[in-house]
């Protein structure tokens, strides 16, 4: 096994005509790892606080999201009412985080809520995400403990709650936020960044939603 | 999959000839690359950022050892395994013996270029492992014993009556025996019959778009969340990976995700992008208790500072083959093996042989569109020559045409000469039927003129006839 890997390292280097990078050539290597440089930048990632907010929606819409902008204390109203707008069942598989403990979910009288990991035969799925990506309208998903990667993908129906104070830029501006919470060597077990329902273009490359993942996604963005 | 690059020729006949794949590949001309388009015009920054993404390439390819390294020593300090292959023959060992640890019966695959490369699939059912493709345009040619005819789009050569039917032949024994004939319910009927399969399967087998040396990820791009699955809901989960499809940081990874999706579908992002490091944490509900990289070369560390190093920038968006005549008039499978189109005709004769492959970079008009779009600039056409030109050194080329380049060149470097008989010729081609300036019909250009009309000269003469008089005028 360790001689399958020389094998392909020393190919890599008799090609290259050199052999292990040392001096100037690994410090140049190592250092930008450590500070890794930026690409050119994106102007539309680069907006004012409420302009990346109004992006966020304004491409998520563009792709098939629905998009409700609510205050903290209408987020279980809007979630119950998007159901029964929707002819969906009021049960629901519900991310163990934090976030969405600090909602009065004990005031929709018929939501019925499971909390836990996603099932194969689940409906509805409620998670919060780590962040919005204006950019391009897309949703951040760190896993772990509070949030398991499966309630993004085995429901038909995906509410996603994220807060306006959460949506940021352009994908560097996550990567920041990630080794910020997470430390720079250490990512979440899974990042899921989503953008819109599932779909696919597989059958005479016409878009249908619902491959896989959720046929039908809705963003409840919080105003703080 | 076993090659039949060398029946390209046969291969295009055949294609030619078949009415569903000209179907679909008349809506593929005016699909994806009207979307590129868009998509590119909507992002101002798009030519800037395809500098960006060459250069990033470039930079991992000339520390490849390095940034490997790196990645490595990030996977297995988060509870990771990295395998290294050389050949394909070490990949199907290691994946086949990984499968056997957890007593595998079931595979969960998402679509992997590398899987067909290495042929994986018929490895594993040898052995009594069923690979079961969870793409739906590879779930699709799997139930009909066929392979991808397109990098990111398997099943793009297939109408939605041929899905139809297959579905019907395939599914009737689960109990759905009305033949479908929309869209949504075609993709309706493939979820519930797969989403069983995920359930239960044992491993999960995905590619992988990146690997980000920094983080010890592997980074996957797709829309139907299939990959997702595989990777999430299995005990074990695989990656399979070429080594060039390392890159050093999360930022170059955002400079590439920008050019991929816009080149491939002209998405603004794919649905689902998702960074994978690691089996499952303490404390997580979901996710692999194993996670496994396994690493493969298969020749490529022997591509590196040659002419064609250039073709090991390549992400797999599809770009060069949704904007390339020859694809759009044969479709994917005439290439005879797993990557078709212009970075297919420059990667084959690499991997399978020039003598295997040779026609392939020949089936190019050198328009230059492939590398007009490529989102990493890969110099496709002047690639295809570089293997034209092996060929040639190697007198791979057929007997007739080297006699007849052998003549031109005789011809073109005597000037009196070659005035005499292009001036002949010009004059004997106007003694058959010009219509129109074209002609129907040509003796000894049949195999033109049966399919199309040929050019004919100007009046006046010829080209130097012409540039004469003209240069005698005021």
């Amino acid at each position: 096994m360790s001689a399958d890997r020389s094998q392909i390292l020393n190919g890599i280097r008799r090609s290259l005509q050199r052999g292990e990078l040392a001096g100037d050539g690994l410090k140049d290597v190592q250092s930008r790892l450590a500070q890794p440089p930026r690409g050119p930048t994106v102007a539309r990632a680069q907006l004012a606080p409420a302009d990346k907010v109004a992006l966020f929606c304004q491409w998520a819409e563009f792709n098939n999201a629905s998009v409700a902008r609510v205050s903290a204390a209408d987020v279980p109203g809007e979630v119950t009412g998007f159901l029964a707008r929707n002819n969906l069942p009021a049960n629901v598989a519900m991310a163990p985080s934090p976030l969405l403990e600090g909602y009065d979910w004990a005031s929709q009288k018929m939501l019925s809520i499971r909390r836990g990991r996603g099932e194969g035969d689940d409906q509805v799925s409620i998670t919060g995400a780590f962040a919005g990506i204006a950019e391009t309208g897309t949703l951040v998903m760190a896993s772990g403990p509070d949030h398991p990667v499966s309630l993004n993908l085995l429901p038909d129906t995906h509410v996603v709650v994220l807060r306006e104070a959460d949506i940021v830029g352009g994908y560097e501006d996550v990567w920041g936020r990630l080794r910020e919470r997470y430390g720079k060597d250490r990512m979440p077990r899974t990042v899921n960044t989503i953008t819109g329902p599932s779909r696919t273009g597989d059958i005479e490359q016409t878009i249908e939603l619902g491959a896989h993942g959720p046929r039908r996604m809705h963003i409840l963005v919080v105003r703080e | 999959m076993q090659s039949t690059a060398h029946a390209f020729k046969d291969n295009v006949g055949t294609a030619l000839a078949d009415p569903n794949l000209q179907d679909s590949l008349a809506k593929l001309k005016v699909g994806f690359s009207e979307r590129r388009r868009q998509a590119a015009e909507r992002l101002p920054e798009f030519e800037a950022l395809r500098d960006r993404a060459r250069d990033i390439k470039n930079h991992t390819l000339a520390n490849l050892d390095f940034y490997l390294e790196e990645f490595e020593r990030k996977v297995l300090a988060l509870g990771g395994h990295v395998h290294w292959a050389p050949t394909a023959a070490d990949a199907r060992r290691i994946i086949a013996d990984l499968c056997r640890s957890v007593g595998a019966k079931t595979v969960a695959k998402s679509k992997s270029m590398v899987a067909e490369e290495i042929a994986l699939n018929e490895h594993l059912e040898a052995l009594g492992i069923a690979p079961i493709e969870t793409d739906l345009g590879e779930y699709i040619i799997q139930l009909r014993h066929e392979p991808p005819s397109h990098i990111i789009a398997p099943a793009v050569h297939l109408t939605k009556d041929q899905v139809a039917d297959t579905f019907l032949e395939h599914h009737r024994k689960l109990g759905f025996d009305k033949r479908l004939t929309e869209r949504n319910d075609l993709v309706a009927e493939a979820r519930y019959v797969l989403r069983q399969k995920f359930l239960d399967a044992d491993v999960g087998l995905t590619g992988a778009n990146f690997l980000v040396a920094e983080t010890g990820s592997s980074m996957l791009v797709t829309n139907e969340g299939n990959a997702d699955l595989s990777n999430t809901l299995p005990k074990m989960h695989i990656v399979l990976a070429s080594i060039e499809k390392v890159i050093p940081t999360l930022e170059d990874a955002a400079v590439l995700l920008r050019v991929l999706a816009r080149s491939a579908t002209g998405q603004e992002s794919s649905a689902y992008t998702t960074l994978n490091t690691g089996p499952k944490r303490p404390g997580d509900l979901d996710g692999p208790e194993q996670y496994h990289v396994v690493l493969l070369d298969n020749g490529r560390s022997g591509v590196l500072g040659t002419e064609m190093q250039d073709i090991l920038r390549c992400i797999r968006c599809g770009a060069c083959m949704n904007h390339c005549p020859v694809y759009g008039a044969v479709g994917g499978h005439a290439y005879g093996w797993v990557y078709p189109g212009p970075m297919g005709a420059v990667l084959t004769p690499q991997l399978v042989g020039v003598e295997e492959a040779s026609n392939l970079p020949n089936a190019s008009t050198f328009c230059g569109r492939c590398e007009s779009v490529c989102p990493v600039r890969i110099p496709l056409p002047k690639l295809m020559r570089h293997w034209r030109e092996r060929e040639f050194e190697r007198h791979l080329t057929p007997k007739a045409v080297r006699q007849g380049l052998a003549l031109w060149s005789f011809v073109a470097r005597r000037p009196g000469l070659y005035r005499g008989l292009t001036t002949i010729a010009n004059r004997v081609l106007s003694l058959f039927g010009r219509v129109e300036g074209r002609y129907h019909s040509l003796p000894l250009a049949g195999g033109w003129t049966r399919f199309r009309d040929f050019p004919a000269p100007p009046p006046g003469g010829t080209f130097h006839a012409q540039w004469k008089a003209g240069r005698k005028r005021p």
